[in-house]
């Protein structure tokens, strides 16, 4: 295992420091055969986690692998990631579990943590075996049916239930499917009334959001609500924290950025579900990612491939990948107009996700005796994005062409280097 | 001109255009032979993913009667469940050297989307709940023909109202966009559960009560409603939504002389429309279909006329 000194490196606090890695973890001095990076302007982030990456693997390996989505996943920053449970075969067994467990480990690059589904085959209907998914080598204790709102609202009280020995959390794709069913795909206003498109409103966020955080507090289990889109499903997460509902939420990166006018010119690559929304709750948001409302940023990742978007924009695949630019955005609306701290990106980016997803050796510290998970960024530097650069096996990429922060230089996994610019 | 997407792409002068040479294909269709040469040599492909009995063989009649070779692709239930994309639907087709291609779709904006793949021109019959631009030209045409017939002077100034499941209508979107460039006013009618999110912002008026609104229009347009929108919650029965939106016999009497009665067909006699209404001497619901035919011929002409060599665009 090398030793490295990074020097004159500056921590998301804004001191500046050298920081020593040895046997992957940090040291309190440079051993003797350590390799010198210097790291004067760079500053270094805990390694960051996302706790809501498609991998595709297993069924869809023509558009992300385990190994694929790791290598765009180190490029990005991050050290861990999450894997959805909606792969073909549903990961809704503890051998399935395992099996993508253990690809993880293969490709090396990030750990990947299995989410598992909440109900057999994503079907909605019959709980999968959370329990034995918990107790196997995978240890899962993530569990969603995303892509799929769980409707059924006794069946979310019982899966509530049955993760609460465990602490493990439900992660809800809240989406009223009568009120946003399947030709729902432009957010409900102005534009998808004159662009004929199906409307996909506030409201079937917000209500399915109001039901989930009673059913926690009913239960005293944990609920996450992912990809949180609208003012309105804001409101009711901040209602029920103040209760002490036990709740957190992310955002994606997409919902920070980019509006439903991205859907004027019927580009199915800004087809996503929950959709694009509008100037007002982009600015909801970012004000809950910055209150603490909003826990973390997650990526959503989807990666698709061109002929599954190739239709008309309400047969497209919903869904766009993020991994290498989910920094890049938050520097992008968060950082530069001073709403968030480097602290905070820390927080919200790794301390955060690492704490709801259960991770113990992620989003630590950097300080001596910790895992060397970390990242180093160049907060100044700004490219075009090319999707065609992509370690993604997908091109499914929203912010093609424009003019972003590129601020990843080097990531660390427990010491190793991962990505290098 | 190379593609006719949207009349939102329009200007008031290729409209004039259009329609003014469809008042002179209008003439050609009165004679015994109704063939013109213009277009002979050139390709037009019907590329039809849904259903259509009407539009279809009207764009057909228009191109053969300009001495184009058409043909039709049914498309239906293609693409997605086949497995093969919409792009490569719209390329293969356009690889076999096509001219033009008349496409419909269940999905908005797909013509435009194909647009952006081929050489071809694209000719909107038909997105989804966006437009169906040939349909409102032909509706703007017989309506001029109908003021003229009767003396009742140009479309600037006149008021029409859209009546019916303005939603999932293509033909509003359209309409409201061509009757606000050729001066005239709209005003919609429909059930707030059957009106398109944000229509506050499209510039024409909106109403829930038909019968206040009869008295004052030129032009009144009944659209189809679908009865399967029942199942979705949009109107509780045939017979309330007939009692609030249906042009009755009753509400016939409520029109002001010379207006006229349009539809853009197929029609549910006896839903959104009665047969008195259908068949009243001021209807032009066959007029339209007539002059269908005489803006496609117009369109189609626009669009093709000229040297072959420079129409499609280089690859």
């Amino acid at each position: 295992m090398p030793s490295t000194k990074l020097s004159a490196v500056t921590l998301p606090d804004g001191t500046r420091t050298d920081l020593f890695i040895a046997d992957g973890v940090f040291v309190d001095d440079a051993p003797s055969d350590a390799e010198t990076l210097d790291c004067d302007g760079l500053i270094a982030l805990p390694g960051l986690v996302d706790i809501h990456t498609h991998l595709r693997e297993p069924g869809r390996e023509d558009t992300e692998t385990v190994l694929s989505g790791s290598q765009a996943a180190a490029r990005g920053g991050f050290t861990a990631v999450c894997a959805m449970a909606n792969t073909t075969p549903v990961t809704d067994t503890a051998e399935r579990a395992e099996y993508i467990a253990d690809l993880g480990r293969r490709a090396g690059l990030v750990d990947v943590t299995v989410i598992g589904a909440i109900s057999k085959g994503l079907a909605g209907e019959q709980l999968a075996e959370l329990g034995l998914m918990h107790t196997s080598a995978a240890h899962v204790t993530m569990f969603s049916d995303d892509g799929h709102c769980l409707m059924n609202p006794q069946l979310m009280r019982r899966a509530l239930e049955w993760i609460k020995p465990f602490n493990g959390v439900l992660m809800q794709h809240s989406q009223d499917s009568f009120l946003a069913g399947p030709d729902a795909c432009c957010h409900e206003s102005e534009i998808s009334g004159r662009l004929g498109l199906g409307g996909w409103p506030p409201v079937a966020e917000s209500s399915i959001i109001a039901r989930d955080v009673q059913l926690a507090e009913a239960t005293g289990s944990r609920l996450h609500v992912c990809h949180i889109s609208t003012a309105e499903g804001v409101d009711v997460v901040r209602w029920a924290k103040a209760r002490g509902v036990r709740v957190t939420a992310e955002a994606t990166p997409h919902h920070l950025l980019l509006s439903t006018r991205e859907l004027e010119g019927y580009d199915t690559t800004f087809k996503v579900n929950p959709p694009l929304r509008t100037d007002e709750h982009i600015e909801a948001v970012r004000q809950a990612l910055q209150d603490g409302t909003i826990d973390v940023v997650a990526t959503d990742h989807a990666p698709h491939a061109a002929h599954d978007k190739d239709h008309a924009f309400v047969d497209a695949r919903p869904g766009m990948i993020g991994l290498e630019q989910a920094l890049s955005v938050v520097i992008q609306t968060m950082v530069n107009p001073g709403r968030l701290d480097w602290a905070a990106v820390a927080d919200k980016m790794s301390h955060l996700p690492a704490r709801i997803a259960s991770l113990t050796n992620q989003g630590r510290p950097i300080a001596v005796g910790e895992p060397a998970n970390v990242v180093l960024i160049d907060p100044a530097r700004v490219a075009k994005v090319d999707r065609a650069a992509s370690a993604s096996l997908s091109r499914n990429n929203p912010y093609h062409g424009r003019l972003l922060p590129d601020p990843v230089e080097a990531t660390f996994l427990r010491g190793a280097i991962t990505y290098r610019k | 001109m190379l593609h006719l997407l949207s009349i939102a792409d329009l200007s008031r002068d290729e409209i004039e255009t259009i329609l003014t040479t469809a008042e002179e294909m209008h003439d050609v269709q009165t004679r015994p032979v109704k063939k013109l040469p213009a277009l002979r040599g050139r390709t037009v492909v019907n590329l039809f993913f849904e259903d259509s009995t009407r539009t279809r063989s009207s764009f057909e009649l228009a191109a053969k009667w300009l001495s184009a070779d058409a043909i039709n692709v049914s498309a239906k239930g293609s693409s997605v469940s086949k497995g093969e994309s919409m792009k490569d639907t719209l390329m293969t087709l356009d690889a076999m050297g096509v001219d033009a291609i008349v496409m419909r779709h269940a999905g908005s904006g797909a013509v435009r989307q194909a647009a952006g793949w081929v050489r071809a021109s694209m000719i909107n019959a038909g997105d989804g709940m966006h437009e169906h631009p040939t349909q409102a030209l032909l509706d703007a045409h017989a309506i001029r023909r109908h003021l003229k017939a009767h003396d009742l002077g140009t479309m600037e100034g006149k008021r029409v109202a859209i009546v019916g499941d303005l939603l999932h209508s293509r033909v509003v979107r359209s309409n409201v966009l061509l009757l606000a460039k050729l001066g005239a006013s709209a005003v919609l009618v429909a059930p707030p559960t059957l009106l398109p999110p944000g229509v506050e912002h499209w510039g024409v008026d909106v109403s829930y009560d038909l019968d206040t609104v009869l008295p004052d229009v030129d032009v009144v347009m009944m659209l189809r409603v679908q009865r399967e929108r029942m199942s979705g919650g949009f109107f509780p029965s045939e017979r309330e939504y007939i009692a609030g939106y249906g042009l009755t016999a009753q509400r016939l009497a409520r029109l002001k002389p010379g207006a006229c009665i349009a539809h853009p067909g197929p029609l549910n006699r006896g839903l959104e429309i009665s047969s008195p209404a259908a068949d009243a001497a001021q209807s032009i619901i066959l007029d339209q279909v007539s002059s269908g035919v005489a803006v496609r011929m117009s369109v189609l002409y626009h669009l093709l006329a000229g040297d072959p060599g420079t129409q499609r665009r280089e690859s």
